[in-house]
């Protein structure tokens, strides 16, 4: 389904939002080597919501997201953090943000718990035992010593959702967080994106397969509509 | 000082005790450039002396400058730099973290080199401390100033000899400051106001580089 030329495109909305905005953007548009990706996006983020970007390859999912992770800039319109534009507010989305892309900067050199306790110590340190707890927790109870780059793409993948159980900031954007991930990994990746959600959290992510498990917030946005 | 530049620095210590080759490779460039112009321009000692000064200081830049190309290449390509920019720690210091982990075990090993290779062309003991003194100022600031194209070209599929185009005219006032420093010190004239010189250079390269290279990677990530 094809928007004509000036109406915006609006991401539908499951149920009123009652709480003000946690996110929000506004007339976004992107645009990647002169090709125009989407235009005129409007999206809202209240506390709670679960967001599913979908959407062919190429069709600007990741931009999507590293727009509102801000690692991006928007070629028109903006992203507002808390009804305040994003730019002079890097600081409060940090602290905010839990950002898991494709490459979820995992170093192979390093084990798994040297690996966790870095990407943790950039938001807030944690310690040795709730490392190994948060490894446990994705199924690795015994790699914690184990250099990455001897585990396999799944594994490697787990070792950075195991961030999820270990930092608390309310929004996670995860590019792909599923990939690699076998059945039983994928189940419990959506069961507790559902529990985050539910305590009050917020989710947006990429993923090629409808989710088992959502949240009642739940929404998809599906950018071929959008499509300049 | 922050707990976070801290675990950076013994990251990136592990990381490239990991990794030996990377370490190694520029310090073995710079023995053998140094150890070809004995055998180029051949063995008269009075000649070489001479040319000492400035051939340590090109072979030094040029060493430096090799060891800098793949600086923030790994961290580009696993998302470690996403993490860096997305997260509540100020880039800057990150970064300050990083070049200094890497001036650490490759510039200072570089600088430990150089007076053995500098008697090897013929420079006199007397000029060693102050061999030891420009090198250990200069450095740091090649390392800075190379990271700073280090960060705009990684994100280029083919960064190639970019980064010695961008960065080697930058290099120019470190090059002439310690090759004068030298000079002056083969001369028996006193070195100190081109050792000043070259301190206010590394302290201007401390505090005001690391922001730049904050900002090339915040560029290199955003495309």
């Amino acid at each position: 389904m094809r928007r004509s030329g000036r109406d915006r495109c609006v991401e539908p909305m499951g149920s009123p939002i009652v709480t003000t905005p946690f996110l929000e953007i506004m007339a976004l548009a992107c645009e990647r080597d002169w090709r125009l990706l989407f235009e005129r996006l409007d999206l809202a983020l209240a506390p709670g919501d679960m967001l599913q970007v979908v959407g062919p390859n190429g069709s600007g999912k990741t931009s999507l997201l590293r727009l509102l992770a801000g690692l991006m800039q928007p070629s028109a319109g903006e992203v507002r953090l808390q009804g305040r534009s994003l730019c002079g507010q890097r600081a409060e989305l940090a602290r905010n943000l839990l950002w898991i892309g494709h490459a979820a900067g995992i170093k192979g050199l390093l084990t798994a718990e040297e690996n966790l306790a870095w990407l943790c110590a950039l938001h807030r340190p944690a310690g040795r035992e709730a490392i190994w707890q948060a490894l446990a927790a994705v199924g690795l109870r015994g790699f914690e010593d184990v250099p990455c780059h001897t585990l396999s793409a799944g594994q490697q993948r787990r070792v950075a959702l195991a961030r999820l159980h270990l930092e608390a900031p309310p929004l996670w954007i995860l590019d792909e967080p599923f990939t690699a991930l076998d059945k039983q990994g994928v189940a419990q990746l959506e069961r507790h994106l559902q529990d985050h959600c539910e305590r009050g959290g917020m989710v947006v992510l990429t993923t090629h397969h409808s989710l088992a498990v959502k949240p009642a917030t739940f929404r998809e946005l599906d950018l071929e509509r959008c499509a300049a | 000082m922050s707990p976070v530049f801290a675990l950076l620095l013994a990251r990136e210590s592990r990381l490239l005790f990991r990794r030996p080759a990377e370490l190694v490779n520029p310090l073995v460039f710079f023995a053998i450039v140094i150890a070809l112009f004995p055998l180029a321009v051949g063995p008269e000692s009075q000649l070489l002396q001479t040319l000492s000064p400035g051939l340590i200081w090109v072979a030094a830049l040029l060493a430096v400058l090799l060891s800098l190309d793949g600086l923030f290449r790994s961290d580009f390509e696993d998302g470690s730099l996403e993490q860096w920019v997305v997260a509540p720690q100020p880039l800057p210091l990150l970064v300050l973290a990083k070049v200094l982990a890497h001036w650490l075990f490759s510039g200072l090993a570089l600088v430990l080199l150089a007076p053995l290779l500098a008697l090897m062309l013929g420079l006199p003991a007397r000029c060693l401390p102050v061999l030891l003194l420009s090198l250990l100022l200069g450095t740091p600031v090649l390392s800075l100033l190379g990271a700073v194209g280090a960060a705009l070209i990684v994100g280029l599929k083919r960064g190639g000899l970019l980064l010695p185009l961008l960065i080697l005219p930058l290099y120019i006032p470190v090059l002439i400051l310690g090759s004068g420093v030298l000079q002056a010190a083969l001369q028996g004239l006193p070195a100190t106001g081109h050792l000043l010189w070259l301190a206010s250079l590394a302290v201007l390269a401390v505090t005001l580089l690391p922001f730049a290279i904050a900002a090339g990677l915040t560029i290199s990530v955003g495309e």
